[in-house]
């Protein structure tokens, strides 16, 4: 039987298809929690019906998709999976009107201040890696006490926690400090920690010859590290250093507890207004994405830069 | 030994540890002198090498180069000392002109213009002008350490280091790298070269020091070490480099 089974690559497609079609209609009949009442037909039957019609759909879909060059199945994948997701935002029956009339002071304030937090914090927290890295390499053992507990606490709290202790805490021994400077030193403070060990890892990736080759030569520590291990330390820190800055600008919706007027706090607020929520937070929501995307592309011409000299 | 000494070592000690690396090194090298140091591996020949400009400590005795002590003054000393490492160790992020060019802008404080006709000079003398604006990995290895050699020219040295530059080449390129080192040695450098090349060396060497387990075991001219080793440990190991 099972000879039977293998003998035949062909033959065991089919089998893995049909297997896999069975899976979904079953699945789909199970999961469907809203089936339409039709008087007189048994709701089972309908579930089924509905199950049976969309394993059909989806079939036919993989196979066209089959047909469509690899650049074309990206493209249409993507369409389809968009095209599914604003389905599922249209069936929670948004007033469109609100939202155009709140998505200009969504941008205005909201992503400005978004932007403004999120550059500046990873603006202080790169500065603070790099000093970072260098202490975390240090042999002298107080450099490294200092930089091993600074990474350990910031990385071990969880960020909104650092956010309230900096901005309830500061004020106990004097500071009065602003919501906004909290927010970035909260942000900077912990994603400098974090980048810490980016940035140690990247120059640690650098072999030792490269040092010591620019020793050699005369240079100083510090001109050898700028001049020589850094530019290349750059290729391995900065696809994960891009990573970073993506997580922070969602990150730094949390700086809206505070009550900072970014993205996520104007679309809480002003959603409150009008019991119109679901409205300002996927929009929100849809903003950090396209946000996002666009600093995936910029991360992707820097790394294209960075790569260049290492192209044969 | 020569009046004129540029380099000088003196019950020099150095340990890893418990391993004991170099002991009771003394050893003058003159100005204008070609000295080839050779031995087993784990003898002590890189760590030697590797003192006399600084990028290994040493814990007793002590180091002289042009007059300046090393483990004080190593910033001075690696200004007037070039080194070519068995790796080449060349910048890959950086042209061939722009590894040459580094050094002489950013230690000498040369400007640009001045820095790039130093580069060029000494690409040409390597013989590798032509391939000044690719990057180090679009080079052979035999090519990288020309480039190698022309890096450290570039800052005038007055003595010159090699660390086994020819070990991590392929045969066919060992002879182009050998002749830019005879080369610079006709033309007077000092030279302090670790290399298994025995041809080389009886070529060009003033005096080869043979080393083992961290000593020196036998300082003489080439002729003389070649036909007629002292040491037991010599004769054994030029008997192996034969088979």
């Amino acid at each position: 039987m099972m000879r039977w089974l293998l003998s035949d690559s062909v033959r065991l497609g089919r089998i893995g298809r049909a297997l896999g079609a069975l899976t979904l209609i079953a699945v789909l009949t199970l999961v469907n929690q809203k089936p339409p009442v039709v008087e007189g037909l048994d709701p089972w039957f309908l579930r089924l019906s509905i199950a049976l019609a969309l394993t059909a759909l989806i079939a036919a879909n993989i196979r066209a998709l089959g047909l469509l060059p690899r650049a074309a199945q990206i493209w249409a994948v993507w369409v389809e999976l968009f095209l599914g997701l604003m389905a599922f935002f249209w069936s929670f029956d948004l007033s469109f009107a609100f939202i155009a009339r709140k998505i200009g002071f969504l941008i205005t304030q909201g992503v400005a201040m978004t932007l403004y937090i999120s550059a500046l914090s990873i603006l202080i927290a790169t500065a603070i890696a790099l000093v970072g890295a260098v202490a975390k390499l240090s042999r002298n053992g107080v450099i490294y006490g200092l930089a091993s507990f600074y990474t350990s606490l910031f990385r071990g709290l969880p960020l909104l926690m650092q956010i309230y202790i900096i901005y309830l805490g500061l004020p106990q021994v004097g500071y009065v400090i602003g919501a906004v400077p909290a927010g970035v030193m909260a942000l900077s403070l912990c994603y400098g920690a974090y980048m810490t060990e980016i940035f140690r890892a990247g120059i640690e990736g650098i072999p030792r010859g490269q040092t010591e080759g620019a020793t050699a030569l005369g240079l100083s520590p510090a001109q050898s590290m700028v001049l020589v291990i850094l530019p290349q330390a750059m290729r391995i820190i900065i696809p994960p250093t891009g990573n970073q800055f993506i997580a922070m600008l969602k990150d730094s919706s949390l700086v809206s507890v505070v009550g900072v007027w970014e993205l996520m706090y104007l679309a809480r607020t002003q959603g409150q207004t009008e019991f119109r929520h679901i409205e300002m937070l996927i929009t929100a929501s849809m903003i950090y994405w396209l946000l996002s995307i666009g600093l995936e592309y910029a991360q992707g011409r820097i790394e294209a830069r960075f790569g260049r000299a290492h192209v044969r | 030994m020569s009046a004129d000494p540029l380099v000088t070592l003196t019950d020099v000690r150095k340990s890893f540890g418990a391993f004991v690396a170099l002991s009771d090194i003394t050893l003058t090298v003159a100005r204008g002198e070609r000295v080839v140091i050779c031995g087993p591996s784990g003898s002590g020949k890189s760590t030697l090498i590797r003192c006399i400009n600084g990028l290994e400590p040493y814990q007793e005795g002590r180091i002289t180069v042009g007059g300046r002590l090393l483990g004080l003054e190593d910033d001075l000393v690696r200004r007037e000392v070039g080194m070519v490492f068995q790796s080449f160790n060349l910048f890959p992020h950086l042209t061939i002109l722009g590894n040459c060019m580094l050094a002489p802008e950013w230690v000498q404080g040369k400007s640009r213009a001045e820095a790039e006709a130093t580069a060029r000079r000494y690409l040409d003398r390597v013989g590798i002008l032509d391939q000044a604006g690719k990057y180090p990995a679009q080079l052979s290895g035999g090519q990288q350490q020309r480039v190698a050699i022309a890096r450290a020219l570039c800052m005038a040295p007055r003595l010159m280091l090699f660390d086994e530059p020819t070990s991590a080449l392929d045969p066919e390129m060992v002879k182009e790298v050998l002749d830019v080192m005879t080369d610079l040695a006709r033309e007077g450098m000092t030279m302090i070269c670790v290399t298994h090349e025995m041809g080389f060396a009886q070529a060009v060497a003033d005096r080869v020091v043979f080393m083992d387990r961290g000593r020196i075991v036998e300082e003489a001219p080439p002729a003389a070490f070649f036909s007629a080793p002292q040491s037991p440990r010599a004769q054994e190991f030029l008997a192996q480099l034969l088979h």
